[in-house]
């Protein structure tokens, strides 16, 4: 009984139940922007206009899911899972980004540069994809490292210039995403540096040649492709860097309490430079997906605003690699089934709000818990004994 | 105004704080409230100045029931409280500090400044405080901060005043003096309620001493009671409170500080040509007040300060510049003042924060990864040797006493392979069972042929460990003496006077 009372008052609990105030607020907006339940509320009455409600919101929510997971309404098999794994394509990005900004998050960084990073890694990447000719995978390989690399630099960058001067890493990270962002506007629009041939004035890359580009893993049937096998690689490096390794100790050290690290022996400097490369390595897979995942030309909004939803996925994966792993699901869903809510006369803007109540949620541990009477616990004497339990199972193995 | 508790109990969880506790302050009465820390006193204090509410239990002022949701309610029904951390604005004046909060505004509803400083020094003058109205809070030493907080208290007509532990930032003299002041506010008709856990000063201001311990009154009595009675009440048992040890047979010097200058981010000397030998096998306390430099000493000779001018050697290698990295490696053990901000990571495990500085070796690495098997019995055995008081490893270091956090931190430094050990206020908010385990693992050092320093404001603690006794005043020693230097000779040291017939 009071284990399950402490699991009440865990995180994880709460990241479930913002999700689904999340949905919930999302509903109210079907509700009060749709049409119908207007319509029915003056020509039926109020019951009427409840049921209308109630069927937009199913409908609604029926759309998301055959957009995003499985499509009930699609002839085979095949195309009925095509939903799935657009999420999965969409997802890939996210999750890599949401591992960047919360490794940041737990080194005591607030990393709001994902777009910037993304983009100074893209720079090069595109430079190596579409400017150069290697073999086959190899190409594939040198672009993704060199779009890791950039990003990481960009990163260790922010982390050089706080350590040196004590510059806020929220004002630098901010001011270098417009740097990043016009630097890489300049090179796609200068025709001697990265421009495609064919963009006359505009400001456009070409696209990746096609032994650069992340191979498919259904190839013909789905656009799923390698990038989602590099998210997952990266949500186990993550792991293991932060939960297994020295320098990951290092890292929770100095962003819990960088006095104690700096008495420890610990330059809190050098780390900073650390932490914020490798923040920006993870962002910097996010960048080889979308640089490197698409077979058409792009231009800087490449970037797609993932360096700012890796922050959401972050909040949401509550630190942790399987949190962010599921969180960038759960938002890579939104993003493949935008369109099909569209297509019944749902506005997508509503998955927008979706997402925006669950952080808000998760950032409001207290309204939670007041909402659903959830306890609040200075100890988890059970919990802490199952875990020390499965501790040393994992220790003695 | 008389103060009456009756049966108060908080509970926070399944932790009782306060149980059923009653008692019963007269007016002009200095009541001493004894206890160890944890004991519940700052519970009982926040629970009277409306910081928590109680469980259960009633609070009445001259015999009639009130209810305080907050300070505010507190302070208007005539309570003031002198935090043990100052609760100041270090760049307001001191009469901005005083009226803040219940500030005195004229006509058009600006603040009327000249009220204030009438009211700072009408306060002032009645018992012969010398306090500028003007002067910066920054500008001024921590004993005159201490009365502005009592004028402050003052200024809003307090009839009972809580003082929290005001003695621990004090010199032997001012802690007279602010004596002196509360018996002077005591016979105007001041109820005051003074928190301490130094069994002297109660002995020489009370009238009457309530003793917690665990939450619940154990006795109230007299203050003529003996010291060793008193000490017993408070812990439960019987305590020794002084230290068994031989006589230190002092080897070859091992650390040489000579003529060191540090300078701190103002541009002030906090370390003023510092010459001092620490041989093996003693230990040699560093007396002072707080804030003479030898926090500074100590977070220099780890690496943390960068020295200025002259030198710092270990067992003839030089490290007067060398890293924090360095110095560790080295073999130096070091006990910082501050173990929260500085000793421990709260939202770490204990295995976690025995690993602060061994986090680039064995036991605890192996190549890149963190070595669990290894961490956890290396854990195992300084939980057992050291006598730290937890469920297991995996508890975090923030739910744990102040006691046993500090066995932590002292067994993770005792553990390494030391040259040299320092330790900075080694006991400090520490209950006296871990105060005695704390003192024989230092002796037990120094026995071991390692040099000792361990930097103390606590004189009784000095006393008890030293084997010679270098005193700090503002950033100089003013002397090294033995131990068997008397009390007031110390007291004038800790003031900058080297005392006459004193050979140093």
């Amino acid at each position: 009984m009071s284990l399950l009372k402490e699991v009440f008052s865990t995180s994880a609990t709460r990241a479930f139940l913002s999700i689904v105030m999340g949905f919930l607020v999302g509903a109210i907006f079907m509700m009060v922007s749709s049409e119908d339940v207007g319509k029915a509320l003056e020509s039926g009455g109020l019951m009427d206009a409840i049921q209308a409600a109630l069927r937009t919101v199913a409908d609604g929510y029926a759309a998301l899911f055959r957009g995003s997971i499985f499509n009930t309404r699609a002839d085979d098999l095949a195309t009925a899972l095509r939903p799935l794994t657009e999420t999965l394509r969409l997802a890939g990005p996210l999750i890599a980004a949401g591992l960047g900004i919360s490794l940041g998050f737990r080194v005591g960084l607030f990393n709001i540069g994902g777009n910037g990073q993304m983009i100074f890694g893209i720079l090069w990447a595109t430079w190596i994809s579409t400017r150069m000719e290697l073999p086959v995978i190899l190409h594939m390989v040198v672009a993704v490292i060199v779009a890791i690399l950039g990003a990481a630099l960009w990163g260790a960058l922010v982390g050089f210039l706080k350590a040196q001067t004590g510059a806020h890493e929220v004002i630098l990270t901010i001011m270098l995403n417009y740097v990043a962002i016009s630097l890489f506007t300049w090179f796609i629009r200068s025709p001697n540096l990265l421009q495609a041939e064919q963009a006359g004035g505009t400001p456009k890359a070409e696209a990746p040649a096609f032994t650069a580009q992340l191979p498919q893993l259904f190839p013909g049937t789905y656009s799923l492709h390698l990038g989602f096998i590099f998210a997952l690689i990266a949500v186990a490096v993550y792991w293991w860097l932060m939960e297994r390794s020295a320098i990951g100790y290092r890292f929770r050290m100095v962003g819990h309490n960088p006095h104690a690290a700096r008495t420890a022996g610990i330059s809190v400097e050098r780390t900073y430079v650390w932490a914020m490369a490798a923040s920006a390595a993870f962002v910097g897979v996010a960048g080889a997906n979308q640089a490197l995942g698409t077979q058409v030309g792009y231009t800087e909004t490449v970037h797609a605003g993932i360096g700012f939803d890796g922050i959401t996925v972050a909040l949401l994966g509550g630190g942790n690699a399987v949190g962010i792993l599921f969180a960038g699901l759960l938002f890579g869903a939104f993003k493949a089934g935008g369109p099909q809510m569209q297509v019944i006369g749902v506005s997508p803007e509503v998955l927008g709000i979706v997402q925006g109540a669950i952080v808000l949620f998760i950032a409001a541990p207290p309204l939670v818990r007041a909402i659903f009477r959830l306890p609040s616990l200075a100890s988890t004497p059970a919990l802490d004994r199952l875990r020390a339990k499965l501790q040393r199972k994992e220790t003695t193995s | 105004m008389k103060l009456e508790l009756q049966g108060m109990t908080k509970r926070f969880g399944p932790v009782v704080a306060n149980d059923n506790i009653s008692l019963i302050v007269q007016p002009g009465e200095i009541h001493s409230l004894l206890g160890e820390n944890g004991a519940g006193k700052s519970t009982l204090m926040n629970l009277l100045y409306g910081l928590y509410q109680p469980d259960e239990g009633r609070i009445l002022l001259d015999d009639t029931e009130v209810k305080f949701s907050g300070p505010g309610d507190a302070m208007a029904a005539g309570i003031g409280m002198v935090h043990q951390h100052f609760m100041l604005v270090p760049v307001f004046s001191v009469a901005e500090n005083v009226v803040l909060g219940n500030e005195p505004t004229n006509a058009i509803g600006a603040l009327d400044l000249a009220t204030a400083r009438d009211r700072v020094r009408d306060i002032s003058a009645r018992f012969g405080f010398d306090i500028d109205p003007d002067a910066l809070i920054e500008d001024l030493p921590v004993g005159i901060q201490q009365r502005v907080e009592i004028v402050k208290a003052l200024a809003r007509d307090a009839k009972i005043l809580i003082l929290d532990e005001p003695t621990a930032v004090l010199t032997p003299q001012e802690t007279d003096e602010l004596m002196e002041i509360m018996r002077q506010l005591a016979q105007e008709g001041t109820s005051i309620v003074f928190i301490t856990h130094k069994l002297r000063e109660v002995k020489a201001v009370a009238d009457v001493v309530t003793v917690i311990r665990g939450g619940k009154v154990i006795d109230s009595v007299s203050p003529s009671t003996e010291v060793g009675e008193l000490a017993s009440l408070m812990v439960g048992r019987e305590v020794d409170l002084s230290v068994d040890k031989v006589e230190a047979t002092a080897g070859a010097t091992v650390l040489e500080i000579r003529d060191l200058v540090v300078v701190d981010e103002r541009q002030q000397r906090v370390i003023d040509g510092v010459s001092l030998d620490v041989r093996a096998g003693e230990v040699l306390c560093i007396a002072g007040v707080e804030g003479n430099g030898q926090t500074a000493l100590a977070e220099t000779l780890l690496g943390l300060r960068n020295v200025s001018e002259g030198t710092i050697s270990l067992a003839g290698e030089d490290i007067t510049h060398a890293s924090v990295k360095e110095v560790l490696e080295a073999g130096v053990g070091y006990v910082p003042e501050d173990r929260k901000k500085d000793g421990l990571v709260a939202d770490f495990t204990i295995e976690e924060n025995f690993m602060l500085d061994g986090s680039f070796s064995k036991p605890f690495t192996k190549g890149l990864s963190i070595d669990f098997a290894s961490r956890h019995a290396h854990s195992e055995d300084l939980i057992k040797r050291f006598d730290v008081r937890t469920p297991s490893g995996q508890t975090l270091v923030k739910k744990l006493s102040g006691g046993n956090q500090q066995k932590v931190v002292v067994a993770r430094e005792l553990s390494r392979e030391l040259k040299f050990f320092v330790a900075a206020q080694p006991t400090r908010g520490v209950d006296v069972g871990s105060i005695e385990f704390i003192h024989e693992s230092i002796i037990k050092t120094r026995d071991s042929g390692i040099p000792v320093v361990i930097i103390s404001t606590e004189l009784d603690e000095v006393f008890n460990l030293a084997d010679r006794i270098a005193v700090m005043y503002r950033g100089k020693i003013v002397g090294i003496v033995p131990p068997t230097i008397s009390r007031e000779d110390m007291g004038q040291m800790m003031a900058g006077i080297m005392p006459e017939g004193v050979s140093a």
